[in-house]
């Protein structure tokens, strides 16, 4: 009991980061019916920026510029941390459509995955031109504790990190739900040719569903580097692909889809690695998704139609 | 003064010359009708002015402004709002929804509206149904508001398109076919619900159709379209005496 109450505190703190970036692929998906394949290392590139935002954060704290004790400063330099990198980091992402893929909007679909493909290996490698390939490590913006709950270790990290994510879920869920952008945003992933004759611009909206999109992989980029405090140019790749699979698994553009497919990929995972060798953790968990998907071709909340059709 | 016109259109798809010299004068509160043979070009005309293709020559204005080479969603907020020859709406969104999304531009409240529920936005959501409702009423489906459009018969489902485009409150309307596809009974109720539009809003309408039934009990003006050109232009009693309409639909009287 232990044993399975310990592997589910470490799935939740996986998932999240699946879950959070997830959410770009499907969102992108179901608005604009192209994989951004460059998003994977959009949340590297939120992990950069959050480094470096919280470093300079974290000296502006160091100069006592604010008579505050530590945790509450630490606390409030993860806050701003998180904001400013979410914003710094959503205008890469419109940056990303505004050349990357608005060319590209009457052009087959083959031409903007490989346009993403080479945008991610442009962050990659423009990331490794720049700073060089070491590794960074990210500064600890959470003082760490761990509480024994029923003999369980939960640290006050992983609560912040599940919390996080479930709480920029659910403001993106509102977001969708509530506002005439998130509504403008659903249309357009039913039919879009009508949604100019509407008065809305469909680049505005492309780029809203950009910038959301890389805002969540930013705090996902955070929360990784408070997570295990490392950076490396790369690793948005396997990270990405990952998330790719949970967005797909989640079904086309639903937002609760891709969010339960991440928790249940990062679950997965965990639990296959704790019980059979963790070399074969990949094989199996991706087998497990072949088999759902075998079954359900469309995800959980996707829609069992032709992508074609809409064209 | 038209209240939309366009000079010399002319438009060509690489060496095709899909439209050649089109000219229109749409007044105010005036039904106008495009009928054609099938590839005439009837749906390029209204893509073109509805900002779909830019036109390769010609100007069209739009009480006094003229809207060639803008954007779509630019035309449709300057007041030309359409309706497809297909059926296009947003399947699992409702039929209220569909009415409020034509709304977009004229909502105001923002972030901290939607998720605070700010009295504000409690005002204009208010405003935004009951306008709905009223045009909902109007094309006669307000029973229907809380249906998602997917579960709906063919005919109420072209009376949600209506209405939509209706509540981008438009000064022209555009109908490409409204009645296709539909059977009798949904066609006389659609004519009706073309009429009361008409009517009630005093908009005016421009619209295109194969059924002559349609064209020539609801339109002042008639033009006939073949290959891009206009060959006839008239009202429906001049349209149906015109021997070149005849020709083109029925081909040429032989002597045998």
């Amino acid at each position: 009991m232990q044993f399975f109450l310990q592997n589910i505190v470490n799935a939740l703190q996986l998932g999240s980061f699946y879950a959070l970036i997830a959410l770009g692929y499907s969102m992108v998906y179901g608005v604009l019916m192209l994989f951004n394949f460059a998003h994977g290392d959009v949340f590297m590139v939120g992990g950069y920026i959050g480094f470096f935002v919280a470093a300079g954060l974290l000296a502006l704290a160091n100069t006592g510029i604010l008579p505050l004790a530590d945790n509450v400063m630490l606390g409030l330099v993860l806050v701003l941390t998180l904001f400013i990198t979410m914003i710094l980091t959503s205008l890469v992402g419109m940056l990303i459509e505004r050349i990357g893929y608005r060319p590209l909007r009457g052009a087959p679909r083959a031409s903007a995955a490989i346009t993403g493909l080479m945008i991610g290996i442009i962050l990659e490698t423009g990331n490794l031109a720049i700073l060089g390939p070491t590794r960074l490590s990210f500064p600890a913006l959470i003082e760490s504790t761990t509480y024994v709950i029923a003999g369980v270790f939960v640290t006050n990290k992983k609560m912040i990190i599940v919390l996080v994510s479930l709480l920029l879920t659910l403001a993106l869920h509102q977001f969708v739900r509530r506002t005439k952008w998130g509504m403008a945003m659903r249309a357009m992933a039913f039919d879009f040719v009508v949604v100019p004759l509407m008065g809305i611009s469909i680049n505005n909206i492309a780029l809203l569903t950009f910038g959301l999109g890389s805002a969540l992989a930013a705090a996902a980029g955070i929360l990784f580097g408070v997570a295990y405090p490392v950076l490396d140019p790369y690793m948005g790749i396997l990270f990405g692909w990952k998330a790719f699979v949970a967005a797909i698994l989640g079904g086309r553009g639903s937002i609760l889809g891709a969010s339960l497919a991440g928790f249940m990929l990062g679950f997965i995972e965990i639990f296959v690695a704790a019980i059979f060798p963790s070399t074969m953790r990949d094989l199996i968990a991706f087998s497990i998704i072949l088999l759902i998907l075998t079954f359900r071709p469309h995800g959980f909340f996707g829609e069992p139609y032709s992508a074609q059709l809409r064209l | 003064m038209p209240l939309l016109e366009v000079k010399q259109m002319t438009h060509f798809f690489g060496g095709l010359r899909a439209v050649h010299d089109y000219n229109l004068q749409v007044e105010p509160n005036q039904i106008r009708g495009l009928i054609g043979p099938n590839g005439a070009g009837k749906t390029t005309i209204f893509n073109l002015i509805t900002g779909v293709y830019d036109p390769t020559e010609g100007d069209i204005v739009l009480e006094n402004d003229t809207i060639k080479g803008l954007q779509p969603f630019q035309i449709a907020s300057l007041g030309l709002g359409r309706t497809f020859q297909n059926l296009r709406l947003w399947r699992h969104m409702t039929v209220l929804e569909h009415v409020k999304m034509a709304r977009y531009s004229k909502i105001t409240y923002g972030l901290s509206g939607a998720f605070f529920d700010t009295p504000k936005r409690q005002k204009e959501e208010h405003e935004i149904e009951q306008l709905a409702y009223d045009l909902l009423d109007l094309v006669g489906i307000r029973h229907l508001a809380g249906q998602v459009v997917t579960n709906l018969p063919y005919g109420a489902q072209r009376r949600v398109e209506m209405a939509r485009a209706l509540a981008t409150e438009p000064k022209i309307l555009f109908l490409d076919e409204p009645t296709a596809g539909m059977n009798p009974e949904e066609l006389v109720q659609m004519m009706e619900i073309i009429r009361r539009v008409h009517q009630e809003i005093g908009l005016a309408i421009f619209l295109i159709e194969h059924r002559m039934r349609v064209v020539m009990e609801l339109c002042q003006i008639i033009q006939t379209l073949v290959f891009g050109e206009v060959i006839a232009e008239g009202t429906p009693e001049e349209i149906q005496s015109n021997p070149k309409v005849i020709d083109a639909y029925l081909g040429k009287e032989v002597e045998v």
